[in-house]
C-alpha cells in the first residue's frame, strides 16, 4: 500500500489554504477538505502579558480587519476593569468605537466586493486569470474600480480618525477610547474636499447594490444555485432583534428559520458553543452544543446576519433587507452567493450609520473612559465583517493574562466552507481526470464567497495561494495545481 | 580655575564649563549627540555607548568624558554614524522589542533612535532571549524582555530616605534589574510613575496609567524625531 507523506505546516506562511479532493476508482468525489495550514499561537503567547495590551496586541492577527479584534478585545477588557459588559461606556466612548467599527465594516466589505469578487462577476469564473483581477476591472469598468478604491479609503480614513492609524491603531483602551473626534476631523468626512463625502458613499453603496442585482437577474442560476446548501445561521442581534454589529445577544436560526438559540447573553457562550479539533487542519470546528458536533455547525457573516435579524435600523438598508427577505419568502437564505448581496446591504447600512454618527455631537465629548471594580474574567463579542468574533480572557491578581480563547469569524465558517468546497467539487470535478483553471477558480469562488480571513490568501491579486491536489482512491496523486 | 574652556565640536568653537561633560556642552549649544542611558543632572553610567564621539582621534563616550581645553571633537562622521546605528541594532536584537504591542511605542527612546538612525532591517540575528515579566510589585510591572540595562531606574529612583529602590542582580547575559522587596513595596505612586517615565523603553510599566491612553499623533516622537528639541536651540544640522 503506497504511503503519502505530507509536511505541514509550511512555516511562516500567511493566509495559505490547501484543498484536497479524494476521488474513487470511478472518479467520484468521496472526500474534500479545506486545510488551513498556518499556526498563529496568539492565545498562547499573550499569556503573561498585562491585560491592557490585549486590544493592541491581538489585532495583529490580521491586517484586513484588525479593528474587529481591537474592539472585541477591548470589550472583553472593559469587563475586566469593571466598565460594564459591552454597554457601560460613556456616550463618546461607545460611539467613537462604533464609528471605528462601521468604518472597518465599510472598508473590509468594499475591499472584498470590489477588489476580490467583482473580477469573477465581470469576467466570469473561467475567464483568463490575467484579466480576472482588479487591474482587469479597472480597464473594463473604471468607475467601479475607482469607487471601490475610494470607498475603501473612506473607511480607512474613518479608522484613522478614531483609532489613530489606518491599520493597527490604539483608539480603544480599557473602559473607553483615547480620543474624541474633533470638528475639523469630522468635517473632512462631510465636506468632500479631501475625498468624496459620506453622502457619496451612500450613493455608491446603492450603486453597487444595483450592479449586483443586475448581475443576479442575468445570472440567476449561478447566484442562486452555486454552492447552495441548507445550514443554521448565527450572529449577535440587538436586544430588539435589530442588526447591530457592535453589541447584542446571541441568536441562531436553523435552515427553516426556527430560532434555535434564543437571544442568549454572549458571556455564557461556553454553555452553547463547543469547538472540535480535527487532525488535518489548524482551524477548529465550532458547533452548537445542543445539536452535537455532527449537526451543530452553523454559518456566520453577512448572510447569517440577514437570516437572524428582524430588521435593520437604517432606512435605505432596511428597504433592501426587505427585498432580500422577500426573495426567499421570509425563510432563511441558504445560497452562498447571496453572501455578496448581504454584504452589499451591510455596506449600505455601515455608510448610513457613519453618517448618523458623524452628525452626533456626542463624538466631540470629553468624557472618554469609565472605570469600575476590577474583575478577573472578560468576554467580548462583536460582529466582524466576516461574522461573529469571540474574545475571552482571564487574568490573575497581578494583571497578567492567564488564559485567552479566540473564536475568529472565519473559524465559525470552517464547516460551511468545507461544505461549499464539497458542493462545487462534486459538480465540477466528478469524472474529470484533468483539472482546468476554471475548475480551480470555481472552488475558489465558493470559498471566496465567505471572504475567509486566510488573510492575505484571498487578498492576492485575482488568485489565492491555493493548492488543489486530486487523489484517486488509493491516495495517489492524479493531478496537482497551484495557483 | 578658569571660567570656561574652549573646545571644538564639528569645527565649531564652543565655550564649555570646566568639568562638564561633552554631551552637556554640546546640548547647550544646540548640538545633538544621541543618548539613551544618559539623563541630564544624573551621574552618567556610560553603559549604552550611543553617545560615542571622536575626541582627539579616539572614540569616547561623551556622557562620561569631561571637557578639556583645546579638545577637538567630532560628532558626525560615517564611522560614528555606523557605530551608533550598530549599537541601536544590537540593543534591538538582544532583547524582545515588539514595538507593535508596546505601550511605550511613540514615547520610546530606543524606538526613536531606531527611526533616527534608519534601522530598516535587522542586520544581526534576533536572539529571542527567554525572559520573564515580573508583576509582583503592586505599582509597577517589570518586563525584562525590553530592559536595556541603562541603570536609569537604579540611579534616579530613591525613596524619601535615600534608599535605592532598584538594583542589578545576576551577572553577564543574565544581568537584570530588580526591585527591593521592602522599599519597593512601599513605593509611592509618584515614585512609581517617575520610574516608568524615566525608563527609556517599556521595561517599567505603571499599573495605574497606561501608555495607550495617549492617542497616536500626540505621543512624544510622533511629530518630531528624537533630538529635535536640542537642535532647535540653534539651527545646526546634525545628521
Amino acid at each position: 500500500m503506497p504511503k503519502k507523506i505530507t509536511i505541514e505546516p509550511v512555516t511562516r506562511v500567511e493566509g495559505h489554504g490547501k484543498v484536497t479532493i479524494h476521488l474513487d476508482d470511478n472518479l467520484h468525489v468521496v472526500q474534500s477538505r479545506l486545510h488551513i495550514v498556518e499556526f498563529r499561537g496568539f492565545e498562547r503567547f499573550i499569556q503573561g502579558r498585562p491585560y491592557w495590551e490585549a486590544p493592541v496586541l491581538v489585532q495583529r492577527l490580521c491586517g484586513i480587519c484588525p479593528v474587529s479584534h481591537h474592539l472585541a478585545a477591548a470589550k472583553a477588557i472593559d469587563m475586566l476593569v469593571g466598565a460594564g459588559n459591552g454597554d457601560g461606556l460613556t456616550a463618546t466612548g461607545e460611539k467613537m468605537r462604533r464609528l471605528m467599527h462601521y468604518g472597518q465594516i465599510f472598508q473590509s466589505h468594499s475591499l472584498h466586493f470590489f477588489h476580490l469578487v467583482s473580477p469573477d462577476l465581470l469576467f466570469g469564473i473561467d475567464a483568463d486569470p490575467s484579466v480576472r483581477n482588479i487591474i482587469g476591472v479597472a480597464m473594463e469598468n473604471k468607475d467601479l474600480a475607482v469607487q471601490g478604491v475610494m470607498m475603501r479609503k473612506f473607511g480607512q480614513e474613518i479608522i484613522e480618525a478614531t483609532a489613530g492609524k489606518k491599520i493597527h491603531g490604539t483608539g480603544a483602551i480599557p473602559g473607553g477610547i483615547n480620543k474624541n473626534l474633533s470638528i475639523a476631523e469630522r468635517d473632512r468626512f462631510l465636506d468632500g474636499k479631501a475625498f468624496p463625502n459620506v453622502d457619496q458613499m451612500i450613493e455608491w453603496s446603492l450603486g453597487a447594490l444595483d450592479f449586483f442585482k443586475d448581475y443576479h437577474k442575468k445570472n440567476k442560476d449561478l447566484i442562486d444555485n452555486f454552492a447552495a446548501f441548507p445550514s443554521s445561521h448565527l450572529s449577535l442581534v440587538r436586544k430588539d432583534g435589530a442588526l447591530d454589529l457592535y453589541h447584542g445577544v446571541l441568536r441562531a436560526v436553523d435552515a427553516e428559520g426556527k430560532v434555535i438559540l434564543h437571544d442568549v447573553d454572549y458571556r455564557d457562550y461556553l454553555d452553547y458553543i463547543g469547538e472540535e479539533v480535527r487532525s488535518w487542519t489548524y482551524m477548529k470546528f465550532p458547533y452548537l452544543k445542543k445539536f452535537g458536533k455532527k449537526n451543530g455547525w452553523y454559518r456566520v457573516g453577512p448572510l447569517a446576519r440577514m437570516n437572524t435579524v428582524d430588521f435593520i435600523p437604517s432606512p435605505l438598508a432596511q428597504k433592501e433587507f426587505e427585498r432580500f427577505r422577500e426573495y426567499t419568502h421570509g425563510k432563511p437564505n441558504n445560497m452562498s452567493m447571496h453572501m455578496h448581496w448581504a454584504r452589499l446591504i451591510e455596506i449600505l447600512h455601515a455608510a448610513e450609520m457613519m453618517k448618523e454618527l458623524l452628525h452626533d455631537p456626542d463624538l466631540q465629548g470629553d468624557d472618554l473612559v469609565v472605570t469600575g471594580t476590577k474583575q478577573l474574567e472578560g468576554i467580548g463579542l462583536l460582529e466582524a465583517p466576516r461574522g461573529t468574533l469571540f474574545h475571552h480572557y482571564r487574568i490573575n491578581e497581578q494583571d497578567q493574562i492567564t488564559m485567552a480563547n479566540l473564536i475568529v469569524s472565519t473559524t465559525n465558517n470552517n464547516e460551511p466552507m468545507n461544505r461549499a468546497v464539497a458542493e462545487v467539487a462534486k459538480e465540477y470535478l466528478t469524472g474529470q481526470e484533468k483539472i482546468t483553471e476554471g475548475m480551480l477558480n470555481a472552488v475558489e469562488v465558493a470559498i471566496r464567497a465567505y471572504d475567509p480571513c486566510l488573510s492575505c490568501a484571498t487578498h492576492a491579486l485575482g488568485k489565492m495561494p491555493l493548492e488543489i491536489t486530486l487523489l484517486d482512491g488509493n491516495d495517489q496523486i492524479i493531478d496537482k495545481k497551484r495557483n | 580655575m578658569k571660567e570656561f574652556v574652549t573646545i571644538t565640536i564639528d569645527d565649531q568653537e564652543i565655550k564649555a564649563r570646566p568639568g562638564e561633560y561633552i554631551v552637556d556642552a554640546a546640548r547647550r549649544n544646540g548640538i545633538y549627540i544621541p543618548t539613551l542611558c544618559n539623563m541630564s543632572g544624573v551621574k552618567p553610567a556610560g553603559s549604552c555607548r550611543i553617545c560615542t564621539v571622536n575626541v582627539n582621534g579616539r572614540l569616547m563616550t561623551s556622557c562620561t568624558t569631561p571637557v578639556a581645553e583645546g579638545m577637538e571633537i567630532e560628532t558626525i562622521s560615517q564611522e560614528i554614524a555606523d557605530f551608533r546605528k550598530t549599537v541601536v541594532e544590537l540593543l534591538l536584537i538582544e532583547g524582545n522589542h515588539f514595538c507593535p504591542s508596546c505601550e511605550k511605542s511613540g514615547n520610546c527612546e530606543l524606538q526613536a533612535l531606531g527611526y533616527r538612525f534608519e534601522v530598516m532591517v535587522p542586520r544581526f540575528p534576533y536572539q529571542f532571549p527567554k525572559r520573564d515579566i515580573d508583576a509582583s510589585n503592586p505599582k509597577l510591572i517589570k518586563d525584562h524582555n525590553r530592559c536595556v540595562l541603562c541603570k536609569r531606574c537604579i540611579r534616579t529612583i530613591l525613596d524619601e530616605e535615600g534608599h535605592h529602590i532598584f538594583a542589578f542582580r545576576y551577572r553577564g547575559h543574565q544581568l537584570q534589574i530588580t526591585i527591593d522587596p521592602e522599599y519597593g513595596m512601599n513605593m509611592t505612586d509618584e515614585l512609581a510613575q517617575k520610574a516608568a517615565k524615566n525608563c527609556p523603553v517599556g521595561a517599567l510599566l505603571y499599573r495605574g496609567k497606561h501608555g495607550f491612553e495617549i492617542p497616536i499623533g500626540k505621543r512624544k516622537y510622533d511629530k518630531e524625531p528624537i533630538g529635535s528639541d536640542i537642535e532647535k536651540l540653534k539651527k545646526v544640522k546634525i545628521s
